[in-house]
């Protein structure tokens, strides 16, 4: 209830005009010949949070590793128009367009063999960046940031997968940021967190809104209802609605939205 | 409860019972070659190890003594040149055959490696006779060295192949989505995660390279002098005890037991080091 009080006042705090960050149009995805999504167009907006939601196997995060093509690395194609501040991805380098587009997964995976620090750095240091005490600063920056640095500003050098489940997620995101997205796609970041380290994540989205786009994939409708501003209802692979969160959830224009949200399918 | 007090269910109880009966002796019947070789290794070659072992050269026929200083530094080289060629040879290919796995190239590679896996040593020895030292018109060390090599590389690529996979893909995810260049990721994030398990595979293809006897009787053929050069016949541990222990004489023949002993100490110590190591890991 709180934070939805907090959308309220947001809203009407950061009012600003809406840009297009990135535009997807007649996107359909495949994995060989199974076709993931169909034809589905939608506008990203700069600086805002985008929810995808959706019952499983509706395509949810096939549509979001599009974005940064990940959806490549795992063998699938796409065919259809997605564009970054107007340009193509696929005119991209795709190593380049990772950095814009950063990605935190559904498990927390932090590199195992790295410690704390090394973990949130590494996407600098591995692309060449070698300045000790930059990288130190922006380390903290970054814990500071996802809100980790309290709680672990006196075991940089343990392992990264010594943290607990929560905080190793909020690291992921720390690493996500160090190499400064404009993007960040998020696939359902919380749903192998217990309630607590959801919240605590739930928070840090609403504060990384300030400075980045963020899409973000989610099975919870009440996540997607207090972290967005617009949500996006797939199903089957088609984009069924999408809209201001507000007006998604409480007056759908879709009868297959509202069996939904309404917890009537999926 | 009045079934569980059946005789049926007396009955089953025990046929279990006799199950592990014989499942447990037959766990100890393996133990019993492993013992009769270190009590005879130990009873037979013990009397001959000193200090001289180590560091004399072989005598002259008639005389007793003398040591395997030869063998102890041919072994050495031998087991360094044949990792000079089966450690990166192994490493790499089984990194390729990992980040490749499902096109005809790389499936082709992992089944012909299996084969080399199963291809007797004499076989491989026989191949780096014809290859290597009948063009050098000279038995030498590194004709041996290459047979050793191409004994470990099938060990290591197996190893590293299954090391680098068991690494989740969502560490190598991970680091694609930080924007991070796959050979980047590959050599900085994915390798030292494998790293331990690849290690232990490398010792082992050791431990087997330093116990081969087959291979080298054709290539490396032993030395009775000392030699270091790579070009020349050289001695091995192996060589020798195979040579002293069909010699009629009873000195040569405990010199061959020692010699075994040495080698078993230094398998299992390696073995050992790659039990410490793997528990590390967990």
């Amino acid at each position: 209830m709180n934070s939805l009080t907090k959308t309220e006042t947001i809203e009407k705090t950061t009012k600003p005009e809406l840009k297009e960050k990135m535009s997807v149009k007649y996107l359909c995805a495949y994995f060989g010949d199974v076709q993931a999504l169909s034809t589905v167009s939608m506008s990203i907006y700069k600086k805002r949070v985008l929810a995808i939601i959706g019952p499983s196997g509706c395509g949810k995060s096939t549509f979001i590793r599009c974005l940064n093509r990940m959806h490549e690395v795992v063998g699938g194609e796409y065919v259809g128009e997605i564009k970054l501040d107007d340009v193509d991805i696929k005119k991209f380098n795709s190593v380049i367009l990772r950095r814009k587009v950063g990605m935190v997964f559904q498990k927390p995976n932090p590199f195992p063999t790295m410690s704390v620090f090394d973990n949130v750095v590494a996407g600098l240091k591995l692309n060449g960046f070698r300045n000790k005490s930059k990288l130190k600063e922006i380390a903290e920056d970054c814990l500071k940031k996802v809100a980790l640095w309290d709680e672990v500003k006196d075991s940089l050098n343990k392992a990264g997968t010594s943290l607990s489940g929560g905080q190793q997620q909020r690291l992921c995101i720390a690493r996500t940021i160090a190499v400064e997205p404009e993007v960040i796609l998020m696939d359902e970041p919380a749903s192998a967190l217990d309630p607590i380290s959801t919240a605590k994540i739930e928070e840090l989205i609403f504060d990384l809104r300030k400075n980045y786009t963020i899409v973000i994939v989610t099975h919870n409708m009440q996540q997607a209802a207090r972290v967005s501003d617009f949500t996006a209802f797939l199903y089957m692979g088609k984009l069924v609605e999408y809209n201001k969160t507000k007006k998604l959830f409480i007056s759908p224009t879709e009868k297959r939205t509202e069996d939904y949200i309404a917890g009537r399918f999926g | 409860m009045e079934e569980y007090n059946s005789t049926k269910y007396k009955w089953r109880i025990r046929k279990s019972n006799i199950a592990v009966m014989f499942a447990v002796l037959s766990a100890l019947l393996v133990l019993i070659p492993l013992f009769l070789i270190l009590f005879y290794t130990v009873q037979q070659g013990i009397s001959s190890i000193n200090w001289d072992f180590f560091t004399q050269m072989p005598k002259p026929v008639g005389e007793t003594g003398g040591g395997m200083a030869n063998a102890l530094v041919g072994s050495a080289i031998l087991v360094l040149l044949g990792s000079a060629l089966g450690i990166p040879v192994g490493v790499m290919s089984g990194i390729y055959l990992s980040e490749e796995s499902d096109s005809f190239l790389p499936k082709s590679i992992r089944f012909l490696v299996e084969v080399l896996n199963g291809t007797p040593s004499i076989v491989i020895g026989i191949v780096a006779y014809i290859t290597f030292v009948v063009p050098m018109k000279s038995f030498s060390a590194l004709s041996g060295g290459i047979a050793l090599g191409i004994i470990m590389i099938p060990l290591i690529t197996r190893t590293t192949e299954e090391m680098v996979r068991l690494v989740p893909s969502t560490v190598r995810e991970a680091s694609f989505g930080l924007g991070i260049p796959k050979w980047k990721t590959t050599l900085h994030v994915i390798l030292p995660a494998a790293m331990k398990g690849m290690l232990t595979g490398i010792i082992l293809s050791i431990a087997r390279a330093a116990g081969e006897t087959a291979p080298l009787l054709f290539t490396a053929l032993g030395n009775r002098f000392w030699s270091t050069n790579l070009d020349q016949p050289i001695a091995s541990i192996t060589v020798f005890i195979y040579d002293y222990a069909k010699a009629p004489f009873d000195d040569w023949n405990r010199q061959a037991w020692a010699a075994s002993l040495v080698l078993i100490v230094f398998v299992t110590t390696l073995n050992v080091i790659f039990k410490i190591i793997s528990r590390k890991r967990k």
